[in-house]
């Protein structure tokens, strides 16, 4: 049995409370540590991508108890594809925050930071239905944290909603895991898939209803419509690289939708047709619909961006709803995409603040350093709304070709297409009204009171960041060969999870059938 | 006893819904404690409800409690109360910050926003 599953866990909720108890009043020991840590997870998680991407199943049973008793985490190609992305997105997004000083601006940023990190890893990893329970609420709790980082009426107002939001959908979670267990008998989720193909047809409220309960939960967590309206404010409102990193927690939503429904309530499962695999097409098909049309409507960047987040998680799910494997590979492919893309522009969100009054949609001074963030504004919304060259396009193509000879090909494909169009038409309308139009309220003589009062262009590591992020959708473009090659072979792990269930549920531990071998 | 106990959880989960839909934050956040209620008593339930029985293995009696739930309800009631206590404390500090405790955002630019303050 590997240790070392366990360690992006373990990792950042050891490094937290050093942050906050040894390095509390010295910011650059502060700073040290947490790149140090997010470095070493991103070495980590690399290591466990590679060794499980010949389709072995790492398992890691805490206590030594045997898989239905005790808690099990789990890497997988999925999991571990999700942790290394997670690791690679806090790196930059990090750096940023060490970059613009935002860390600086409220207290324990850093340590919130690891907590929240550690919560996502686990939430991941883990095998275990209530241990998915209870990362999410680490996560959150952390995120709370971080969400209000440096204060401000409007952050604090914003904030309100979004924990209350949370916490109705966390009861919502312990009603499904109770009826599920009411059902079943179990949690762990290798166990859980066992068992639910053994319900017979006649008692099947039960489980039908905690199924669609638990989807419930993860559409709140990926603000599908209708059970998004938690996330505009809260991302508009959320500091610049808080915003950034939470563009991977609706991927949470989205990555538990993928676990549970292949492989616990899979679509051929007979106990639960008709529910999940009939509606969550429409859900993501108008998810698409209103984000897009949100991009067109917003008055500010911030609620911009954030409602092209909506629409890129209702593309992720339009490819998820199909159930197939095709299907899920796109759905990963866009994942990976999206995230960086989502992250890159809230980070650019927050370049424009910095020298504006607002961040209203009207003609303004041009921002310091315009011509810098106008270039990396232009790259960023044309790989988030799907243009050629960046892997947006794509990513849109696998899914149009993933939904090609389905039943709702020509639902999928108009969603699609039109929603990718009033996409550009927001993003290319926000950015010639911010960057091209503001040329012309420049002062006709270079007037030096007006140069000394505008502040200075953000600094070198911020643009590192943003650069970094855009960097690596470059790869994610080039490498796009590989890739999709890759989420293939992880979309069929996951609709033949024999292997999974067999490693989670046949490895000897403490209080299992066989004798553990000696050792 | 099993009537009792599901007629509670709905009158719990009924009274929860309804004032979380008053969008004042204290109505709203009394409301979450009453559904985390129901939700505690929701889980204790899903192990089968039985009378005096104990938990432990014990050579010569037949009837067990489902010892499972009960740990479950103990990490919910931990988490729940946790949660509340830092929602109670944002929402005190938007409050006193803005004077205003609604959930909802107001309208833009709206004329009774104005005569709040």
């Amino acid at each position: 049995m590997s240790h070392w599953i366990i360690l992006p866990v373990i990792l950042p909720a050891i490094l937290a409370p050093f942050i906050v108890l040894a390095a509390r009043y010295h910011i650059t020991i502060q700073r040290v540590f947490s790149v140090a840590g997010v470095l070493a997870q991103i070495v980590l998680t690399a290591g466990l991508a590679w060794h499980v991407s010949d389709g072995t199943v790492l398992l890691y049973q805490l206590g030594d108890w045997a898989a239905p008793f005790g808690i099990v985490v789990v890497g997988d190609r999925l999991s571990t594809l999700m942790v290394l992305l997670t690791s690679v997105l806090a790196l930059f997004v990090l750096l940023y925050a060490i970059g613009s000083k935002w860390d600086e601006r409220g207290r324990h940023f850093h340590a919130l930071y690891q907590f929240q990190l550690m919560g996502i890893m686990g939430a991941f990893l883990t095998g275990d239905l209530f241990n998915l329970f209870v990362f999410f609420e680490v996560l959150l709790i952390a995120s709370y944290g971080l969400m209000i980082h440096a204060g401000g009426d409007a952050r604090l107002r914003a904030g309100v909603q979004y924990v209350l939001y949370n916490l109705v959908g966390s009861t919502l979670f312990l009603f499904a895991l109770g009826a599920i267990y009411a059902e079943a008998g179990t949690l762990n989720m290798a166990d859980l898939a066992q068992r639910a193909q053994l319900i017979s047809e006649e008692a099947t409220v039960g489980i039908r209803i905690a199924a669609v309960l638990l989807i419930l939960v993860f559409m709140i967590k990926a603000a599908v419509v209708p059970l998004h309206f938690w996330l505009p404010s809260s991302y508009a409102e959320a500091p610049a690289p808080v915003a950034a990193l939470f563009a991977i927690m609706t991927k949470v939503g989205a990555y538990a939708i993928i676990r549970v429904y292949t492989m616990v309530f899979p679509p051929d499962l007979e106990v639960t047709s008709g529910l999940h695999d009939v509606w969550l097409l429409p859900a993501a098909l108008i998810s698409i619909a209103v984000g897009t049309i949100g991009i067109l409507a917003a008055k500010k960047l911030d609620r911009l961006v954030a409602f092209a987040v909506i629409g890129s998680m209702g593309m992720v799910m339009t490819a998820i709803a199909m159930f197939t494997p095709e299907g899920i590979a796109a759905a990963l492919y866009y994942m990976v995409h999206s995230t960086l893309a989502a992250a890159a522009l809230f980070l650019i969100v927050d370049l424009v603040r910095d020298s504006r009054a607002d961040l209203r949609l009207t003609p303004q001074p041009p921002v310091a350093g315009a011509a810098m963030t106008a270039g990396l504004f232009f790259t960023a919304a044309i790989a988030m709304t799907g243009l050629p060259p960046l892997s947006g396009f794509l990513g849109k193509l696998l899914i149009l070709n993933a939904g090609f000879d389905t039943a709702g090909t020509v639902w999928i494909w108009s969603f699609v297409l039109i929603g990718s169009l009033i996409g550009i038409v927001g993003f290319g309308r926000a950015g010639s009204v911010l960057f091209w139009k503001s040329k012309s309220l420049l002062p006709e003589d270079g007037d030096e009171t007006e140069d000394t009062d505008r502040p200075a262009a953000p600094s070198v590591l911020s643009y590192a960041a943003v650069g970094g992020l855009l960097t690596m959708l470059v790869l994610h473009t080039v490498f796009a060969g590989q890739i999709i090659g890759y989420t293939n072979t992880i979309a069929a792990q996951l609709f033949a999870p024999d292997t999974y269930i067999t490693t989670v549920i046949e490895t000897p531990g403490k209080l299992s059938d066989k004798p553990a071998e000696e050792n | 006893m099993e009537f009792l106990v599901a007629s509670a959880i709905g009158a719990l989960t009924a009274g929860g819904i309804y004032l979380l839909l008053r969008l004042r934050t204290f109505p709203v956040i009394l409301g979450i404690s009453l559904l985390t209620y129901a939700v505690n008593v929701f889980l204790f339930a899903s192990g089968r409800l039985t009378i005096g029985a104990s938990p432990i293995l014990i050579k010569g009696v037949e009837t067990y409690a489902d010892p499972l739930p009960q740990a479950l309800v103990l990490t919910a009631i931990v988490i729940s109360f946790g949660m509340t206590a830092v929602v109670v404390m944002i929402a005190l500090g938007a409050f006193l910050g803005s004077s205003d405790d609604h959930v909802d955002d107001l309208p833009e630019e709206d004329p009774r926003a104005e005569d709040a303050k």
